[in-house]
């Protein structure tokens, strides 16, 4: 089959948006409507994967929709962290919609029509953010990304939910707007591009001053990276759809920031001029600020939801340290943790909905002994524990690997600290759940009539997630390989 | 025929008026009226297209040469903004059918139609003149059909609130006429290049340092710049709902076009510069005009009001842009000029649409307007963001603009507190949308969408809306040629 590669490109940013017309078409027949979700996330997947083999093979991969202002074009580029990102989104896309049938229809939510529908936008957006040639285009696709996510989190419509997607908007529009537009700006017009260059693309000589504000308005004007204190939005979109949870504030959303955060670093400053700033130090600092406290706070939630988005919190904050040690390693870690990340924790969202479908239980007090009822839920629970906590046979222990190597590389001592503690807390919190659940006993008040697992495709998908993260632990080294492909220098 | 463009335009819709009166029948008014605003619109179009190709027209009333006759010139600059006005004109009308047959009185809304024409020809007479004197007969004209139409709201206190914008729009146009009488005082002529040609010889008398400074305060009432603003949100929000979108789409882009006109061309760029700090003036004021605005906007509980004050606000962007006195500024601000236009046409419009089928605009009466009224609820969502200045819409266009001519002069407080501002526009947009799609519409509304004669408008200025966000060649090389031009004239 051949096909030109900006019609590939193309296609693969826009077949989520055109499932969306087939998706209100068939808004009263379920099962056709989620046909079509299904369908578009499988062929999203395959052009993917299309795009990853002539990636392999050496082809130039390039597409230009259009020229806004003169110089600053709407463009896209493939290199080997988009196209990593973009394969994990794509696939998860067609998980997610697999458990979301389950939940959805379990739990009798209202509004499914619209869901489905914003939810493929944002999936199109994912794909524009993980494909973008140049920051101007990453900064158009992440507004649309904040603006098609917002329905989801406020799908309940209550006032918790408004209340949520306040904060949520609040928090992602204003970084952007206050901090990462004028950054862009500012680099527009000191640099005269905004095309992501290997090495970066100022000058040398360009104002140290002048870098340093530029890459602590990046480091926070990117909301969705979540580095403290502009997380909040995070836990507050926890009030969305436990699908929407799950893919899009586990997998998408959050990594749509880090991923603009270590584009930046690599493609517009270059490794050796973030290493070289004085201010990249203490931004070390704030990561790993946030990654410890984090953890502290997700100790403390007894909402598993809320625990879980105080763990991505803490995660996203290894990312951010990754890029900002800006060694070969610690970009290569950074890139492998958003894939081990993401298999691992939207597996543990998946069982966080599982649990609430199947028996309406969404705090970690609630747990004692439901393990015997829902054995497979805990037992993918746990695995995926395993692998955000770092420890073998799942592939978090990889990219935690690399990390550590990146810290070594960049004579940061105390960071391997920091790593090993928050893996330690990260033990306490996480695996405290299927202790609960298979150690204790169910209190005597439950009656054992209902119960058992989640409907058939919710319990399906959180299974699959479970074993990838097994199986990155084996494959992890053709895929690090596949990421030496980015070009640093 | 074609030589004769520049004096169609106005004639047309000045002689349309009187006819209009006589065929009586709103109905046809209505037909006659878009028309008569269409024809102007291809006049326009063809005006900008002769400019563009061959540069300036100059042509001569009644062949009488300059400076003893009067002389209508178009350049770059103006054929724009008629075509602006001209253009948003036609597309409100083509909506507005149903909407001002529910909000003026049967027998008066043949009188709305000719006030309608006539404030158009007052709009398209302002920009199409060279003539200082003829600028203030042709803001008569618009100003007191400007009163009628307002004058003819549905609710009392529009006559109230078109009494009030009566006294500030006369105070506003005697002093204009003042600033007008005192430079003929010195140099005894009405062309504006003429004077702009002799008044540097007298530049320093104090007499003619009085004119400008009459003409520009008097210019500012017109445009609602802060804090001569407070007539603009009660005319807006008692004002029938199609005048409100016509008005803001046109009106106080005609008084910013005067500004630019008076200190660019007439005075030249560096006129008072030396005793007055204007331009920090109008940074300054520009920039309290978006906050303090921008703040009342969000607490406002008619949302018609909300988002006149959101017009004031937008206005202090342009004289931002006007205060940094760079060719960048000031193709910002010409470019804020149109696609503000665009965003407030599209915004009122929407809420036109609201008004003609829940009788209000007031915020709790938008409850559930998503389930009632989609396409309607979605036009104001899309409208709203590029308010906001989201990307891929004109409002982002103008801010990058606006916001990278400031960071050329090195004012990067100004530019941050640009984007800030942009912010509250968030919040005022915001809240509509919360009530608009997260509360349930009362049990006992029957309200179904707006008709389709209202939503294709509507829908046009929408796409326009993202189109011109995309596809920017258009405006943007009209602007740049445009602030050239001014920058070059007095040089």
């Amino acid at each position: 089959m051949t096909m030109t590669t900006e019609l590939l490109i193309s296609l693969t940013i826009l077949t989520p948006v055109l499932a969306v017309p087939g998706i209100l078409l068939f808004g009263n027949k379920q099962n056709l409507r989620e046909a079509v979700s299904l369908i578009a996330a499988a062929a999203l997947t395959w052009l993917s994967v299309n795009l990853f083999q002539q990636l392999q093979a050496g082809t130039v991969l390039a597409a230009q929709w259009w020229e806004l202002l003169p110089g600053l074009t709407i463009a896209f580029h493939v290199e080997p962290l988009g196209m990593m990102f973009a394969l994990i989104a794509s696939s998860l896309w067609f998980v997610t919609v697999v458990y979301a049938i389950g939940y959805m229809r379990g739990h009798n939510e209202q509004n499914q029509t619209r869901f489905y529908a914003c939810f493929a936008v944002a999936i199109a957006a994912v794909m524009g953010v993980a494909l973008a040639e140049n920051l101007f285009t990453l900064f158009v696709f992440y507004e649309v990304l904040s603006l098609c996510t917002y329905p989801l989190v406020t799908h309940a419509g209550t006032d918790k939910a408004k209340h949520g997607g306040r904060v949520y908007l609040g928090i992602l529009l204003s970084t952007s707007i206050a901090f990462f537009l004028p950054a862009m700006i500012i680099t527009w017009m000191q640099s005269g591009t905004l095309s992501f260059t290997a090495g970066g693309v100022f000058e040398e000589g360009t104002s140290v001053v002048l870098l340093s504000v530029l890459l602590v308005l990046f480091a926070f004007g990117v909301g969705k990276a979540a580095l403290m204190p502009f997380h909040r939005w995070l836990p507050s979109a926890m009030v969305a759809p436990t699908p929407v949870s799950a893919l899009l504030h586990a997998v998408a959303v959050v990594k749509a920031g880090v991923f603009t955060v270590l584009k930046v670093v690599v493609f517009i400053f270059g490794i050796d001029a973030v290493q070289s700033l004085p201010v990249t130090q203490w931004l070390i600092y704030l990561a790993c600020a946030s990654i410890l406290l984090a953890s502290l706070v997700a100790m403390r939630q007894d909402n598993i939801k809320a625990r879980l988005a105080y763990s991505t919190i803490s995660q996203l904050g290894y990312i951010t340290l990754g890029a900002f040690l800006a060694s070969a390693n610690g970009v290569l870690g950074s890139a492998l943790h958003i894939a081990m990340h993401a298999a691992g924790k939207i597996t543990l969202f998946f069982c966080a909905g599982a649990i609430y479908v199947a028996a309406h239980k969404t705090l970690v007090s609630e747990l004692d002994g439901l393990g015997r009822k829902m054995p497979y839920t805990f037992a993918a629970f746990t695995i995926a524990a395993l692998s955000i906590i770092g420890l073998p046979p799942t592939g978090g222990t990889w990219s935690k690997w690399t990390l550590m190597l990146g810290a070594v590389d960049s004579d940061q001592l105390f960071v391997l600290a920091v790593l090993a503690l928050s893996s330690l807390l990260n033990i306490v919190y996480l695996l405290e759940l299927p202790a609960r659940a298979f150690l204790r006993a169910a209190p005597a008040s439950e009656s054992d009539q209902h119960g058992g697992e989640a409907p058939w495709p919710s319990l399906l998908a959180l299974c699959v997630t479970a074993l990838s993260c097994i199986v990155l632990f084996f494959t992890a080294g053709p895929i690090m390989q596949f990421l030496q492909g980015i070009s640093l220098t | 025929m074609l030589s004769h463009l520049p004096i169609l335009q106005v004639i047309l819709p000045l002689l349309a008026a009187p006819s209009c009166l006589i065929l009586g029948r709103p109905a046809l008014a209505w037909g006659f009226s878009f028309a008569t605003s269409a024809a102007a619109m291809l006049i326009s179009m063809l005006l900008l297209q002769q400019v563009w190709l061959e540069g300036p027209i100059s042509y001569f009333l009644g062949g009488w040469e300059a400076p003893w006759g009067i002389e209508y010139c178009i350049d770059l600059l103006n054929a724009f903004l008629l075509l602006i006005v001209s253009s948003l004109s036609t597309v409100v009308l083509a909506g507005t059918r149903q909407s001002v047959a529910a909000e003026v009185e049967p027998n008066k809304q043949t009188l709305f139609y000719v006030s309608w024409l006539l404030c158009l020809a007052g709009l398209l007479g302002i920009l199409a003149t060279g003539d200082a004197f003829n600028v203030f007969v042709f803001l008569e004209v618009s100003s007191l059909s400007t009163y009628t139409l307002i004058s003819l709201g549905r609710d009392r206190k529009a006559l109230w609130a078109s009494y009030q914008y009566l006294i500030v729009g006369t105070i506003g146009a005697t002093f204009i006429l003042i600033g007008i009488g005192l430079m003929y005082m010195m140099t005894g002529t009405l062309n504006m290049q003429d004077l702009a040609q002799r008044l540097p010889v007298v530049a320093d008398t104090r007499t003619v340092f009085a004119a400008y400074a009459f003409v520009i305060v008097g210019v500012c009432l017109k445009l609602a710049l802060f804090p001569l603003h407070l007539w603009l949100p009660n005319a807006y929000a008692y004002a029938p709902s199609a005048v409100t979108a016509f008005l803001a789409a046109t009106a106080t882009k005609v008084a910013v076009y005067l500004l630019i006109r008076f200190s660019f061309t007439v005075f030249g760029a560096d006129f008072g510069a030396m005793d007055i700090p204007l331009h920090q003036l109008f940074i300054a004021l520009g920039l309290i005009a978006v906050f303090s605005a921008s703040l009342v906007a969000i607490l406002q509980i008619d949302i018609k009001r909300a988002i006149a004050y959101s017009s004031v606000a937008q206005i202090g962007y342009m004289i931002i842009g006007l205060g940094l006195g760079s060719a960048a500024g000031l193709q910002a601000t010409l470019l804020h000029l149109f696609n503000h236009a665009l965003m407030k046409g599209a915004l009122f419009m929407s809420l036109a649409a609201v008004a003609l089928r829940m009788g209000s605009t007031r915020l709790d009466d938008l409850a559930g307007l998503s389930q009632r009224m989609p396409l309607t609820a979605m036009a104001f969502v899309l409208g709203g963001l590029s308010l906001i200045g989201v990307p891929l819409t004109v409002g982002f266009i103008s801010k990058w603009y606006l916001v990278i001519a400031t960071l050329e002069m090195g004012m990067w407080p100004v530019a941050v507190l640009i984007l800030v501002g942009s912010l509250l526009a968030v919040m005022y947009i915001w809240r509509v949308v919360e009530v608009m799609y997260f509360r349930d519409p009362p049990a006992s509304s029957q309200v179904s969408e707006a008709p389709v004669s209202v939503l294709l408008p509507l829908w046009l200025l929408v796409v326009a809306n993202i189109y011109f966000g995309i596809d920017t060649a258009l405006p943007v090389s009209v602007t740049a040629d445009a602030a050239q031009a001014l920058l070059g004239w007095g040089k």
